[in-house]
């Protein structure tokens, strides 16, 4: 009787348990025949030279071809070893010694030391290289000064090689987040013994490029696609099990999707989004089947104001501005792209970092009034006597809705006129830069996960501050920032900083960025021990290929 | 007829260098550069970066450069392709383009000429309001919405053929229609107005108390000068398909010529813009010169001396 029990119920139960929760390893997958990923990367990269480019597209390519010091973590973005095997960084936290794996090699078999490092950096803060992304080097010792040439002697950067197998990296200040700096593309190494074959313009094209990452490039076709497949010659290749990956430049994104299901691409970059919520209706129901996917993204849609425009110099007006506008409202019925309402300016738990927000996700009789009083203690009370203003949008459907959205819900709750015109882009910022404008659609993507890319622009005359906002408590915050000896501290002072940004208002957060996309389930992540993890997508939105397999 | 082609040729140099010089003034007077981005670069690198692409060098030595590199047929590298000519670009893409472009002019041909026939055999009868009905459906419906139609039929619930992409020469089915479908439409009215005039002529007239047969009037007599308007069509047509179409080579995914016409100026690519321009007029300019030289063998009235 017993024995009957446990052979129909406990034995199975049992049986399930087991198999729930063993970890998924790589042998228990089903894995396809082809190991071949075909990838939808929205637009043409503008080209395959690390030091040279910029771009979310070629940031997806570059980080299967090449391998920085330090890798990432698929899943947390830790830092992991990358062509470092390890490294070693001075108490003061300005010196880092890496030690160059021995068995690190181009893809060509050359061996890869401590001098290509050396030499690629260098290059990339060149003057003649003309590489936009050289500021990424600027916390080296002396890299600003070699960059804009106001020292000659490259052997004053702060970075040597004291033998083949040792690096020395020397920083200006104490940068907590150097390790992961040395994971984004612009630190890459580039090969200098094909660069010297083939020329700076021509040695990244199909048949003469060499790198040092997990996949190598076989074909580059301009606007159809890059094929890439396994480099033998990356240390860590017994890992990689993707054989082959095709990327390809698909600007429609209705093509996309059609080519999605069709089943001619297994990731796509977007999905159009009056998609959106009938997919995520469906996703509801079978959350497993589903391809959609979507996932915070590092950036930060907002408004920028114009503090030298009256009445836009007054702060309780751009407060006003900041509290009237539904968030939560826009997201649903405009945007539909399952954003989140931004309530600081740094995106919720950007590396740890989470801004409790004073602004409101949906309109509030208490933020109504708030802002009411604020814009009638400006002098407009109900809006009366308030000037037009309009706001600049970059030619585009979506910033269109949002903008009528806005100039609705101001008109509504505030009484004042608002005006909406259109530029195409590179007028439209050209109008930001000159802060030819009253309210500014703007957005702001992450360089790295720390909240000092997203608040170091605000200081007084920064390159991208573009809105005539300064404040010298700020300012002085963010420098302290730089020289706090630990994060919590560190992240303690961010915090102060955006309090004062959020009461001073020269930016409207709006929503934080969300990516979508559609991907089939055969494509499965591994984390480093070859375990199948649940997908996840990080918010920088790499894609590091070495960690995903494709099952049946 | 030679000294007249060579004449031709010759006369292209300065119309060349005017859409040159205007296409340089206009480039330069939009607002933005090719290095403007949402992500300010700082002011030591942008400088950096112009002076690598000659870009801080007063206008008139710009203008001196360029004009010089003409000369030699060098492009220049493109501006927002690092590592790409512009030379380099144009080989690689407009083989595709002129491809695609070529079979929808077959298409267009067979189709235009045939419905233009079919309707002109027998004027203001049910058949002719028919197939001009079509060809007007066909010139109204823009190629934005005759594409995503034949994909959504063929391939998306037929499965027959691919979404998009350029690999096989099943790709090439879809966006030929859809690049075809108006010049169809066009050549199909045209070559009916071409014949219906002809007809009235006193040698078809001629030729039908000869007793000959309407085929043979038809193909002998009426084509020859009959399709005349068409021939005057293709010539800016050819040069303008054979470039390529911004809107089917997006829709259809294909790496052709035709996005970089509108693309290079919306990134103010300044070297990609003039090598786009240049290389649409010397085509439009060739194709016009072969146009006319055809003219003079189809109508006898036509003499170049």
């Amino acid at each position: 009787m017993f024995a009957n029990l446990a052979q129909k119920v406990l034995i199975p139960a049992l049986l399930a348990y087991v198999v729930q929760n063993a970890p998924n390893t790589l042998a228990a997958l089903p894995l396809a025949d082809q190991q071949v990923i075909r990838i939808g990367n929205g637009t043409e990269p503008k080209g395959l030279d690390p030091a040279k480019v910029t771009g979310v597209p070629e940031h997806h390519i570059l980080q299967n071809l090449f391998e920085g010091l330090t890798g990432q973590d698929p899943v947390t973005l830790e830092p992991t070893p990358g062509m470092a095997s390890s490294w070693k960084v001075s108490r003061d936290g300005k010196t880092y010694t890496f030690n160059i794996r021995p068995d690190a090699k181009w893809s060509d078999g050359t061996p890869l030391t401590a001098e290509d490092f050396v030499s690629s950096w260098l290059r990339a803060l060149a003057p003649k290289t003309a590489s936009e992304y050289a500021y990424q080097l600027y916390y080296l010792e002396n890299g600003e000064e070699f960059n804009t040439g106001k020292i000659k002697d490259p052997a004053k950067v702060g970075v040597k090689a004291t033998d083949k197998r040792t690096l020395v990296v020397t920083l200006k200040s104490s940068t907590p987040f150097f390790l992961r700096l040395t994971s984004f593309y612009t630190l890459y190494p580039v090969p200098a013994h094909i660069i010297k074959k083939y020329g700076e313009e021509e040695w990244t094209h199909e048949g003469k490029m060499v790198s040092n990452g997990p996949f190598r490039l076989t074909e580059w076709k301009i606007n159809k696609h890059i094929k890439m497949v396994r480099n033998e010659n990356y240390w860590d290749a017994g890992k990689v099990k993707l054989s082959e990956a095709v990327f390809l430049p698909i600007e429609n994104i209705d093509t996309e999707n059609k080519m999605f299901h069709q089943g001619e691409l297994d990731m796509t970059n977007t999905v159009p989004s009056l998609r959106i919520p009938k997919y995520a209706k469906e996703k509801e129901s079978s959350p497993e089947q589903h391809p959609y996917q979507s996932h915070p993204y590092l950036g930060t849609y907002f408004y920028r104001l114009n503090v030298n425009k009256k009445p836009l110099d007054d702060k309780r007006v751009r407060r006003a501005l900041a509290l009237t506008i539904d968030r939560k409202t826009l997201i649903e019925k405009v945007t539909l792209g399952g954003q989140t309402p931004a309530l600081g300016f740094t995106p919720p738990n950007t590396a740890g970092y989470t801004f409790d927000g004073t602004l409101n996700a949906t309109m509030t009789p208490a933020a109504l009034a708030e802002a009411q009083k604020l814009l009638a203690d400006a002098g407009f009370p109900g809006g009366k006597g308030f000037p037009k203003l309009d706001i600049l949008y970059n030619t585009s459907e979506d910033h269109k809705k949002i903008a009528i959205a806005i100039q609705q819900m101001w008109k509504k709750h505030l009484g004042i006129e608002v005006g909406l015109y259109n530029q195409e882009w590179k007028v439209y910022l050209t109008s930001q830069a000159q802060m030819n404008y009253a309210v500014s659609r703007s957005a702001w993507i992450g360089d790295y996960p720390d909240p000092n890319t997203f608040l170091d622009m605000w200081v007084t005359g920064g390159g991208n501050n573009n809105t005539g906002w300064s404040n010298k408590d700020y300012d002085r915050l963010i420098a302290e920032a730089a020289r706090a000896k630990d994060q919590a501290s560190r992240h303690a002072i961010f915090k102060k900083a955006e309090t004062i940004l959020m009461s001073e208002m020269p930016v409207i957060p709006i929503y934080v960025y969300t990516r979508n996309r559609l991907q089939s389930r055969k494509v499965a992540l591994l984390d480093g021990a070859l375990n199948a993890v649940p997908w996840k997508s990080n918010i920088l939105d790499s894609m590091p290929l070495k960690n995903y397999v494709m099952t049946k | 007829m030679i000294l007249y082609i060579l004449k031709r040729l010759l006369a292209m140099i300065p119309v060349l260098w005017i859409i040159a010089t205007l296409t340089f003034v206009l480039m330069k007077a939009a607002p933005g550069g090719p290095f403007d981005s949402e992500r300010q670069i700082p002011a030591e690198i942008l400088k950096n970066i112009e002076e690598q692409y000659h870009l801080n060098d007063p206008l008139l030595v710009q203008y001196g450069r360029f004009l010089g590199q003409l000369a030699r047929f060098d492009l220049g590298p493109s501006f927002r392709y690092a590592g790409r000519s512009v030379n380099d670009i144009i080989a690689e893409t407009f083989p595709v383009s002129a491809t695609l472009g070529i079979l929808a002019l077959i298409y267009a041909l067979l189709l235009g000429v045939a419905a233009g026939l079919f309707a002109a055999s027998k004027p203001n009868s049910v058949r002719d309001y028919s197939a001009m009905g079509i060809s007007m459906l066909g010139i109204c419906m823009p190629s934005f919405v005759i594409g995503p139609l034949l994909v959504l039929v063929f391939a998306s619930t037929l499965k027959w053929l691919p979404v998009a992409g350029w690999d096989s020469w099943k790709d090439m089915i879809l966006p030929s229609l859809t690049l075809g479908t108006s010049y169809a439409a066009y050549i199909s009215r045209l070559t009916r107005a071409g014949l219906m005039d002809i007809i009235r002529q006193d040698y078809i007239r001629t030729a039908k108390a000869k007793g000959l047969s309407g085929f043979a009037i038809m193909v002998r007599h009426t084509m020859r000068g009959g399709l005349l308007p068409v021939v005057s069509f293709m010539g800016p047509a050819v040069a303008a398909v054979v470039t390529g179409s911004l809107v089917v080579e997006t829709i259809f995914n294909i790496p052709g010529l035709g996005r970089f016409f509108v693309q290079s100026a919306l990134n103010r690519d300044y070297t990609l813009v003039m090598g786009t321009v240049l290389f649409l007029a010397v085509l439009v300019l060739l194709c016009n010169l072969v146009t006319d030289v055809i003219y003079a063998f189809l109508d006898p009235r036509v003499r170049y001396e």
